[in-house]
């Protein structure tokens, strides 16, 4: 199973400006698009502060960007993307219940009687590695458990594209790596359209079929895109040893650099 | 174990104090009773049955208010909290309702409503429903903007998120202030039946202390003392049992 060339979510010259408090205007994205095929893992890297939220959360219909369009098979997005499922940077999952019910709670919204729902959730715990620990609460678990909890707490809902905004990176790096072949393995049962935002690009090379660079913030924009072609199914350890990985990263750190040391400089000058 | 019983022993010697400084005359027993005293009204209360009706009305007073008061807050809390333009509209009223001294208002449901005991419930539910109120209004405003995020991405509409995320998060916050509520219900039942009433604890000290019998006035204020100790108990038992998912929650159960 490849991509079909079929495409499934497009941002197409969106820009977001945000307004702050003293009426000052923050344009964090510039006339920025975007694609994601069926079945495509799509990785976008940028240095910090580059707006790479702000498109997810464009692309998830959190956010109306002030120009532009989101377009989800060819359909303009209006409201919230109830093709998408979203695990955030940030720990998400409701700390008043369990990691069961956290992970139910989705089914139970969109109308399935608790009971049906828990015994669905049951398996989806199973699934990430997490039998037995349905009565935790999100405070009793680790990090990487509760990273876990908010990946099956999304997949339960099956959603055809899923956004993920540096879900890994508040993790070690043991904890960080086990997690992304975890996430390879379960992608790989059926190639869901990911949007996945990271800053890390060994990670993003790893893990994806093309990895997007955004330009330094403010005002940034899509600036170059590379094809990864690594055999899948991938073990993400392995794939960083292969001599293709070493040549494409540094191919995409050659102009990943330049916008590193441009926000860098910004940021410097901030300060 | 160790502490209850330092805990004890300070209670028996601040009343040992009182009964000794009353029997060498330091104290004037007039104004100051006697502890043995105090006792002995309270058993003759309890062992005579006298003590019944008035207790039974003031906690049924006491009980109503609390409920009342506690959901009306829950409801007002979340309602503000979820909609900021009606919360910006009624401010200043909330704000002035608050800043008032409500228990100025008793004499007013007296006319209104009577010496019986409705008087008494509406006074107790001004007291409790804004202490519940401002608790539970901080405590949808407080929710992290992710977490609802999170929500809406699952699929909730406005009544999943009520359900799932702002009503959990307001109940935390409204047993932190059901333990102030408790007390308040309280005062609003003991100060309206002492500002007119036929029944309840507070009339048995108004109508001891215009015979100047401080044993018995004294004697009430124990009997409201054990009374909301035991309700804030209660409180404390549901909050262990519903809050389970707080992080310090263990520790409060103990």
């Amino acid at each position: 199973m490849t991509t079909t060339g079929r495409e499934v979510l497009r941002l197409e010259s969106i820009t977001c400006t945000f307004v702050g408090r003293e009426g000052t205007h923050y344009e964090a994205v510039r006339q920025a698009s975007l694609a994601v095929e069926e079945h495509e893992f799509v990785s976008v890297v940028g240095p910090t502060g580059c707006g790479k939220t702000t498109l997810l959360n464009a692309a998830a219909g959190l956010l109306a960007p002030t120009q532009g369009r989101v377009l989800i098979r060819g359909v303009a997005l209006d409201r919230i993307n109830r093709e998408a499922g979203y695990l955030f940077q940030a720990d998400a999952l409701m700390p008043w219940k369990t990691a069961l019910d956290n992970v139910a709670v989705g089914l139970a919204m969109r109308g399935i009687a608790m009971p049906q729902a828990r015994v669905r959730a049951r398996e989806w715990l199973a699934r990430v590695g997490l039998r037995g620990f349905d009565d935790r609460y999100p405070h009793e678990l680790s990090g990487g458990m509760r990273k876990r909890v908010a990946l099956a707490q999304t997949l339960i809902l099956d959603p055809r594209i899923l956004l993920m905004d540096e879900p890994f990176s508040a993790l070690d790096v043991q904890t960080r790596a086990l997690m992304e072949n975890e996430l390879l393995a379960l992608w790989q049962q059926d190639r869901k359209s990911v949007l996945f935002v990271t800053h890390d690009l060994e990670e993003a090379i790893a893990l994806s079929d093309r990895v997007i660079v955004l330009s330094a913030g403010p005002a940034s924009r899509p600036v170059a895109e590379f094809e990864i072609t690594l055999p899948r199914p991938r073990d993400v350890a392995e794939a960083r040893l292969a001599p293709e990985f070493l040549d494409i990263h540094r191919r995409i750190w050659e102009c990943l650099r330049e916008q590193v040391l441009r926000a860098y400089a910004a940021s410097v000058q901030i300060v | 174990m160790r502490l209850r019983a330092y805990q004890f022993a300070i209670l028996a010697a601040l009343l040992g104090l009182w009964h000794v400084l009353v029997r060498i005359d330091w104290l004037p027993r007039f104004f100051f009773g006697e502890p043995i005293e105090v006792g002995r009204r309270i058993v003759a209360w309890f062992a005579g049955g006298d003590i019944w009706p008035h207790l039974g009305v003031t906690l049924v007073e006491t009980v109503a208010a609390f409920i009342i008061g506690t959901a009306a807050g829950v409801a007002a809390g979340l309602w503000l909290g979820i909609s900021p333009f009606t919360a910006r509209l009624l401010d200043p009223y909330i704000k002035g309702l608050n800043a008032m001294p409500r228990v100025i208002l008793a004499p007013i449901f007296a006319v209104w409503f009577g010496l019986g005991m409705t008087g008494k419930i509406v006074l107790g539910i001004t007291l409790v429903f804004f202490v519940v109120f401002f608790s539970v209004y901080h405590g949808v405003r407080d929710v992290t903007p992710v977490i609802v995020a999170n929500a809406r991405m699952l699929g909730a509409t406005r009544r999943g998120l009520l359900q799932h995320v702002y009503l959990p998060s307001a109940l935390s916050w409204a047993f932190a202030s059901l333990h102030t509520a408790v007390g308040m219900a309280f005062v609003g039942a003991v100060v309206g039946e002492y500002l007119g009433s036929s029944r309840g604890i507070g009339y048995l000290i108004l109508q001891a202390e215009g015979t100047f019998d401080i044993d018995t006035v004294l004697a009430g204020v124990v009997v409201l003392t054990v009374c909301a100790l035991a309700l804030d108990r209660l409180v404390s038992i549901a909050e262990a049992r519903l809050l389970r998912w707080r992080p310090e929650s263990r520790q409060d159960a103990v």
